[in-house]
């Protein structure tokens, strides 16, 4: 295959960037999208332009370090993560246009990196259980039926990769928000907390500067582990409960 | 953000506009069901017109039931408006240097349309307003004290029809995803099959309001409701 | 060098004599004085912990926010650490290379987590924990260490459930628990095929809990390129912010290392991008022993490569074997044909064939050995990549007739799902394809029982230390350990070192401090000044290459003495020949990849002498040479049953083999068997 890239450059957080337009021949549908990359990178490198800057990290679709926008969809085309993307979701001689995950909570760090350390914060803010080591029952001591463990766990499954914002018009990162708040509230062991902790997780996220949701399910259309909108409205409610519990 | 007030979050500003969207809906609702006694004829409509500014008469005074909805529909406006609008100004703010290349899939065309159909349903609003109700202005230049005959009036004017159908096609699209999106905001719809009844309702709700606002101005044009 | 807590014993050497006849390696390597753990506890197996906690000295809680703790990763070893060091009032740094704590590789374990709750009353016990756990790891790990593991094992699952980690369940509400690996009794513990995430995610957000009360600073995106270490002991670490350049240096009483395996060093690995031994390496360099490097565990269901682009590989799990049957073609001229095209009686079953008891399900070393010596016979199927098809069939014909379409999907759905997506192929009509591809190594840094190093004051949890695994890891047994050195050990040994403490500190003018981050300004700057013609990656893939095919599967004497010296040709070429654009001040992925390679060819050429010296074969370790007549793995416990502790002597010079006798009380050795 042989693809016109558009790719954002940028050399730094100060810097303006711009897109630029690479050719890349031979490009083997086997190969995934970062691996057409690496190749491209490898190209750059030898014709002594540096390579384009992109996170990755496990490339098997589970530590959600990778995220670009390609051809206007968050993680490209197919629902999935970008590093289990395949070029044969393209056509030859396709033009792709690549940018980075565009939030102002998420500052472009170079090129196609962003430091989505803002969802690391909405996480401090109150996304766990206060439990110190050493100090947990017996696990068998609380039962915990068996559809509230495995709703919880289909909405763990979030990789916090940021593509929900990235795609979100508003850019409201309300769906990660969601899943955290709905995993943790649908376990007896989140209880104690679950006020506080919706409370102070959504302070965080206006204070970070992400936007409103407006419940139009972008996020949910471009999140690569389905994390559906139900738990948008659970985190709604959780806050809603905690105004009405005075908080 | 330890000890942050629930109050003053983004979730509890989309709850104020999802509690005062609702408000409008019954509002919406009970203002067609007015307009649809045209098919009654000239005295049920101006009847229905009148019997509102006696609503809770002794009790109350004379159009003292129908202040206390002025007031209330003038609150839900303000606070949906308000909100409306920070959320707005935060969602620009939260985005400022935009996609190249941006797409949504899986999204109503609504959904995406719900700030400038709003602005639009606000325009409507205030010549809404300044045509039937503050200013009563009759585009054909004749008598404003009767309501049956004043609508009729505005109506048999082709291009105030028009106006009036794209309001209500912008109302439409409002209401289709702003009904789901206030049960959502509300927590009402934590699983797959609440959500698809909040969206069936919502949908259904928009297609009857839009339609059912439209019968009047058309069948005017259409010589069906006749002075 | 000064090693206040290891002593040279005159006595052990004599039976850790080296025989003449066996050392291929003597020409490599320096034979040093054998080594003795003076932390291991004596006594019964079953209270040596519990003693060594009581004995273990503790710190007053006033003193506590005057010791403060580094600690390099943040996977489930380093994570937990910095948890339960911040809530037990230290003041704790963490650094990661990645950009947020939660994303380390131990997100990516799929299978489970064993612990020895006895839940399925099925026979399951501490004691049956351990005694698996050494027989797997071939009889090479310390016996202390492993039964510490089995007994803490239970705890772990008791702190994931509190936290909020979803685990399977049961109809009662009650913890779900599946048999893994081939074991007999039901203790694996698991959230569907994603517990390292799920597990990872309650560290992280213990930790992150932590962050938000002050006790943990957490550095993302930067990478440690240097230990500092004043007066004989760990203070600090030098380290790079990958986002602005600036090398930074951290000072502190006590350094951890939970920066995880560097199973990288093959190039293609089903590890993370990232993942690197920089960290180890830079602490080897210092002083620290490295032990076992050659311990590398193969996987044999993985997806192929598929083209000389190939980044990484991608793991699936191994129940795949309990049904699909592999095969190659018996005849060369067949690879390349349609496999359902290939008639019944030209397909060579070959695990069926040569391990007729056992079939498909022998052990992963097994299994991964004769996929490549089957390939390497030219018999291997899929798209050729440098010449060779690398890729054995996993067929699922059979199993569809015989279990049904429907019940093959629920049982492996999910499985058959991401091979299409990787392959484009669908495994319901095509026979997958699969090969081995290195997964974990139970090699890395020597610790006590402690979990400290050679070096004072540097402790090393997680895949980093070797001691628990042997030559073997166990499936659901690496969570384990990550978390159990992280929450249990670590935070109970680091106090009696801790209890020296408040320790004078350390200016960063002291000149121990400007040597480290000098060398580290020197090195960044060599590399951006070499300006040569080849890319990192280029480097990194041939060494791979060399790794892969001299001391992967099977090593022998020539293969691995050649290895050694295409290593030291090919790292000569690297600082010479490789090119890295850009400059120091920013984000530099090259400039990051470059000097992690640089430590892998150090890292490789280790790898080889190790496994030069070690001439038989145990659990992920195959030498050609030692074998029985079958081609089955043969143990040499008179002369090997050592841990093999390294001591860097310097570049170009010929490391230091200190060994640690392994002695067992509690469980006897035997030879495996799976004909």
């Amino acid at each position: 295959m042989n693809l016109t890239l558009k790719i954002w450059r940028q050399p730094d957080a100060a810097s303006k960037g711009a897109m630029h337009t690479y050719e890349l021949a031979d490009v083997s549908p086997d190969m995934s999208f970062l691996e057409m990359l690496d190749v491209l990178n490898e190209q750059l490198n030898d014709r002594g332009e540096e390579p384009i800057a992109f996170d990755s990290d496990c490339r098997e679709g589970i530590c959600g370090t990778c995220g670009l926008m390609i051809n206007g969809y968050a993680h490209g085309p197919e629902v999935t993560t970008t590093c289990q993307l395949h070029m044969r979701s393209f056509k030859d001689g396709e033009t792709i246009t690549i940018e980075p995950w565009r939030s102002d909570a998420f500052p472009v760090v170079k090129d196609l990196v962003v430091d989505r350390g803002a969802l690391d914060r909405i996480v401090q803010a109150g996304g766990y259980v206060s439990v110190n080591t050493g100090s947990a029952p017996e696990a068998h001591s609380v039962p915990v039926p068996k559809d509230d463990a495995d709703r919880a766990f289909n909405v763990a499954t979030c990789i916090q990769c940021g593509a929900c914002v990235a795609a979100c018009p508003n850019g409201s990162a309300s769906l990660f928000m969601g899943a955290k708040v709905t995993h943790l509230g649908l376990l007896p062991q989140g209880q104690p907390e679950r006020d506080e902790r919706v409370v102070n997780m959504v302070a965080q996220h206006d204070h970070e500067g992400f936007g409103g949701c407006t419940n139009i399910g972008s996020c949910t259309a471009a999140c690569p582990k389905e994390i559906p909108l139900d738990v948008i409205s659970q985190l709604n409610k959780d806050l809603r409960t905690a105004i009405r519990h005075g908080h | 953000m330890k000890g942050a007030r629930a109050s003053r979050t983004t979730v509890a500003l989309k709850l104020a506009m999802a509690v005062s969207g609702f408000l409008f809906v019954g509002f919406v609702l009970a203002h067609m069901y007015g307009n649809l006694k045209a098919f009654g004829g000239h005295d049920a409509f101006n009847e229905y017109a009148h019997h509102l500014r006696e609503l809770g008469e002794p009790l109350l005074p004379h159009e003292g039931a129908l202040w206390i909805l002025r007031l209330g529909l003038i609150i839900s406006l303000v606070v949906h408006v308000v909100t409306g609008v920070l959320l707005w100004r935060r969602a620009a703010r939260a985005r400022t240097t935009k996609y190249v290349q941006k797409k949504n899939s899986g999204v109503t065309r609504a959904s995406l349309m719900m700030r400038w159909g709003g602005v639009t349903i606000l325009v409507f609003l205030v010549w809404h307003l300044l045509n039937f109700t503050i200013g009563k202005v009759n585009p054909q230049g004749g008598a404003t004290n009767d309501p049956y005959n004043l609508m009729v009036d505005t109506f048999d004017v082709w291009w105030m029809t028009v106006i009036y159908l794209v309001a209500m096609l912008a109302l439409g699209a409002h209401l289709h995803h702003g009904i789901w999106s206030a049960a959502q905001t509300l927590g009402w719809t934590g699983t797959a099959t609440k959500r698809r009844r909040a969206k069936t309702i919502g949908f259904v709700t928009a297609l009857v309001v839009s339609v059912g606002y439209s019968l009047v101005p058309l069948a005017v044009l259409a010589g069906i409701i006749t002075k | 060098m000064d090693m206040p807590d290891t002593v040279t014993s005159t006595e052990a050497s004599a039976t850790g004599a080296i025989d003449g006849d066996y050392d291929d390696a003597i020409d490599y390597y320096t034979p040093g004085d054998p080594l003795v753990d003076m932390k291991a506890p004596d006594g019964p197996i079953s209270e040596r912990w519990q003693n060594r906690k009581f004995e273990a000295r503790l710190v007053n809680p006033a003193n506590r926010r005057k010791l403060s703790v580094i600690i390099v990763g943040t996977g489930l070893a380093g994570a937990s650490a910095a948890a339960t060091l911040g809530e037990a009032g230290y003041v704790v740094k963490t650094f990661c290379y990645q950009d947020s704590p939660r994303r380390a590789h131990s997100i990516a374990a799929q299978g489970g987590i064993n612990a020895a709750k006895n839940y399925k009353e099925d026979g399951d016990s501490v004691h049956r924990l351990f005694y698996d756990t050494v027989k797997g790891g071939d009889y090479r790990s310390r016996e202390s260490n492993v039964y510490r593991l089995a007994e803490v094992s239970t705890n772990i699952i008791d702190q994931c459930v509190a936290q909020g980690v979803p685990f399977a369940r049961e109809y009662g509400g009650l913890l779900d628990n599946r048999s893994f690996g081939g074991v007999q009794v039901s203790r694996t513990f698991y959230a569907r095929g994603q517990t390292g995430q799920q597990l990872l995610i309650g560290a992280y957000q213990a930790m992150e809990r932590q962050v938000a009360a002050g006790t943990v600073t957490m550095y993302a995106r930067h990478e440690m390129l240097e230990l500092v270490v004043v007066d004989g002991k760990a203070r600090g670490i030098i380290a790079r912010d990958m986002v602005t350049g600036a090398v930074e240096t951290h000072l502190a009483d006590v350094v951890v290392i939970a920066s995880g395996g560097y199973g990288n060093v093959f190039y293609l690995s089903t590890n993370a991008m990232g993942s690197n031994v920089t960290a180890a390496w830079r602490a080897h360099r210092k002083g620290a022993y490295m032990a076992n490097p050659c311990y590398t565990q193969i996987h044999p269901t993985c997806i192929p490569v598929s083209g000389s682009h190939q980044s990484k590989l991608t793991l699936m799990s191994e129940s795949l074997r309990n049904d699909g049957r592999i095969w190659v073609p018996k005849n060369q001229a067949d690879c390349d044909k349609d496999p359902r095209d290939i008639p019944e009686e030209d397909r060579d079953y070959y695990l069926e064939r040569i391990y007729p008891s056992f079939g498909n399900l022998v052990p992963r070393d097994i299994a991964s050995r004769a996929a490549k010596n089957v390939c390497d016979e030219g018999r291997g199927v899929g798209p050729e990549v440098d010449g060779v098809r690398r890729g054995v069939y996993l067929d699922f014909a059979d199993a569809i007739d015989r279990l049904g379409l429907d019940a093959v999907r629920s049982k492996y759905g999910n499985l058959f799902d991401m091979y299409a997506r990787i392959t484009g192929e669908d495994p319901y009509s095509v026979p997958m394809r699969i090969y081995p591809a290195v997964h974990y190594v139970m090699g890395g840094l020597w610790v006590d029982y402690d979990l400290q190093s050679t070096i004072p004051g540097l402790f090393v949890t997680g895949e980093a230390n070797f001691s628990d695994h042997g030559a073997n890891r166990l499936g659901a047994s690496a969570l384990m350990q990550g978390l159990a050195d992280g929450y249990f050990v670590l935070p109970h040994t680091i106090r009696d070192y801790l209890a020296d403490g408040p320790f004078e500190p350390i200016s960063e003018d002291h000149p121990a401090v400007v040597e480290a981050r000098d060398s580290v300004k020197q090195r960044i700057e060599h590399f951006l000044t070499v300006n040569g013609n080849r890319s990192v990656d280029s480097y990194h893939r041939e060494l791979g290459n060399i790794m892969w095919e001299y001391c992967g599967m099977e090593r022998s004497e020539d293969g691995l003495k050649k290895a050694i010296d295409l290593i030291r040709g090919l790292r000569d070429d690297f600082y010479r020949n490789v090119k890295v654009l850009g400059t120091s001040e920013s984000l530099n992925q090259s400039l990051e990849k470059a000097g992690r390679v640089a430590d892998f060819f150090e890292l490789g050429e280790l790898m080889c002498i190790d496994a030069l010296n070690r001439r038989e074969s145990c659990g992920g370790h195959f030498r050609a040479e030692s074998q029985t007549e079958d081609g089955e793995a043969l143990r040499h416990d008179e002369e090997f049953a050592y841990v093999a502790a390294w001591e860097w002597a310097g570049l170009d010079e010929k490391p230091i083999l200190h060994k640690e006798d392994l002695v067992y009380t509690a469980i006897e050795m035997k030879q495996r068997s799976y004909k």
